[in-house]
């Protein structure tokens, strides 16, 4: 039972959602559900797509208000287009974190959206990054957020290892997010996961009734 | 500072809350209830050794979260009434019996309180059993968690918990799961308290900080 559950009062259609990027060896995988909800109680969209490409080996996962975070990724999606034709280099994970940062921070009144940036760039292999609602900006190996996520800090904190294997990964991040979908009312659907590695974007897209079921289901 | 000391700290004004994690789990033959020992008025921690478990009869012990006042009376007039009715039946009570006691409380008085209490032991009838009075409902479960650092594990109570738990897996179980929760939830902390009841009888335990499990950040 929770005590105090912070009020967020979003404008139009939230996310209320579960989010998450955890680094393996060789890459990360970033993954999200799929619902958006008004006002907690109606389902507006069931299959939404929170995983956004920003560049080629750049996603990031949005929290919060749906609008809010469209419009930030639009401008951030075109600065990092325009920076990496004047660097004349794919942009670094963490030029890209900056970039939604500085959106982030600089908004912060009118804002209410919060990110995670996954990818891989050749200066320092795979990262994540998570940047908050106010526009905080800090590099971790794995990062989980969203409504669903208050539920899982234990499950995460207990099972993460560094240096997982891609298979690992993958049964680490599909069953948290199983774990998360099953006890927060605004998170479900399907679970989209992208796994990005030196060699590319693998999309992976689990229908609800095909995710891991746990002791009572 | 001169000219502050007339203000009174904080948190003499605010409201004691035993902001706190507290899990039961039924085993094969009895119950493993935990706690941790923070008690906070606010942002300061009044009490960092409370002992939250609190027996109701020889082997039927309450987890409480919620209003510390609250959750404390509660769990001394049901202590009470059990004693009541175990004379009047001449044996040892139910679990049942204590729960719904507690239950009753609860719901009666349901705008006025603030309290969740778990209620776990074992009788000769059922063995162990857990029972969750939230809001003033009665609810069996094989194993419940409640207070503010709950929240953080119930993706890890989900997916580790397995029917037919030995003793050693469900104590385990119960320290693993209160020590993530006071890693992440800020009304939680201190030391863990373990009350093990069996048909032998109720054994308690305290585990300092320093001897809790440690993961990968630590």
């Amino acid at each position: 039972t929770m005590e105090e559950r912070p009020n967020h009062q979003y404008k139009g259609v939230s996310t209320g959602t579960t989010i998450l990027a955890v680094q393996f060896n060789g890459g990360v995988i970033i993954a999200s559900d799929s619902r958006a909800s008004m006002g907690g109680s109606y389902v507006s969209s069931k299959i939404i797509n929170k995983l956004i490409q920003v560049h080629d080996r750049i996603f990031c996962c949005i929290a919060g208000s749906l609008a809010d975070a469209q419009a930030v990724t639009k401008m951030a999606k075109f600065q990092l287009s325009f920076h990496s034709i004047q660097m004349e280099s794919p942009p670094l994970v963490k030029a890209a974190a900056s970039v939604l940062k500085e959106l982030c921070y600089n908004n912060r009144e009118d804002l209410q959206a919060g990110f995670i940036t996954a990818g891989w760039d050749k200066k320092k292999g795979a990262q994540v990054y998570t940047v908050s609602m106010g526009g905080m900006l800090i590099s971790q190996p794995f990062t989980i957020g969203g409504s669903g996520s208050t539920y899982i800090y234990g499950y995460a904190d207990a099972k993460y290892k560094p240096d997982m294997s891609r298979e690992e990964c993958l049964q680490f991040t599909t069953n948290a997010l199983a774990l998360a979908i099953g006890r927060d009312n605004v998170s479900g659907g399907v679970a989209h996961l992208v796994v990005i590695t030196e060699d590319g974007v693998e999309h992976v897209l689990i229908p609800g009734d095909k995710l891991p079921k746990f002791h009572d289901e | 500072m001169l000219g502050e000391s007339s203000i009174q700290p904080e948190w003499l004004s605010e409201e004691v809350k035993t902001g706190t994690t507290i899990i039961a789990i039924g085993y094969e033959g009895g119950v493993v209830l935990g706690s941790d020992s923070r008690v906070s008025a606010g942002a300061s921690v009044v009490n960092r050794v409370m002992n939250k478990l609190s027996p109701l009869h020889d082997k039927i012990y309450c987890a409480l979260s919620g209003s510390a006042a609250d959750a404390q009376t509660i769990a001394e007039i049901v202590n009470y009434q059990l004693d009541v009715h175990s004379i009047e039946v001449g044996e040892d009570p139910l679990v049942r019996s204590a729960a719904t006691l507690v239950k009753n409380i609860s719901y009666k008085y349901k705008e006025e309180l603030s309290a969740h209490l778990i209620v776990a032991g074992w009788d000769r009838r059922a063995g162990g059993q857990v029972y969750v009075t939230l809001d003033g409902l009665l609810s069996m479960q094989p194993f419940a968690v409640g207070g503010s650092g709950s929240s953080y594990i119930y993706g890890f109570v989900d997916a580790e918990y397995r029917k037919g738990m030995t003793k050693k897996e469900s104590q385990e179980f119960v320290v693993n799961a209160l020590t993530l929760a006071m890693g992440r939830d800020g009304s939680s902390g201190g030391v863990a308290y373990l009350v093990t009841i069996d048909q032998e009888g109720a054994v308690e335990r305290c585990i300092p900080g320093n001897e809790l499990p440690t993961f990968f950040d630590q």
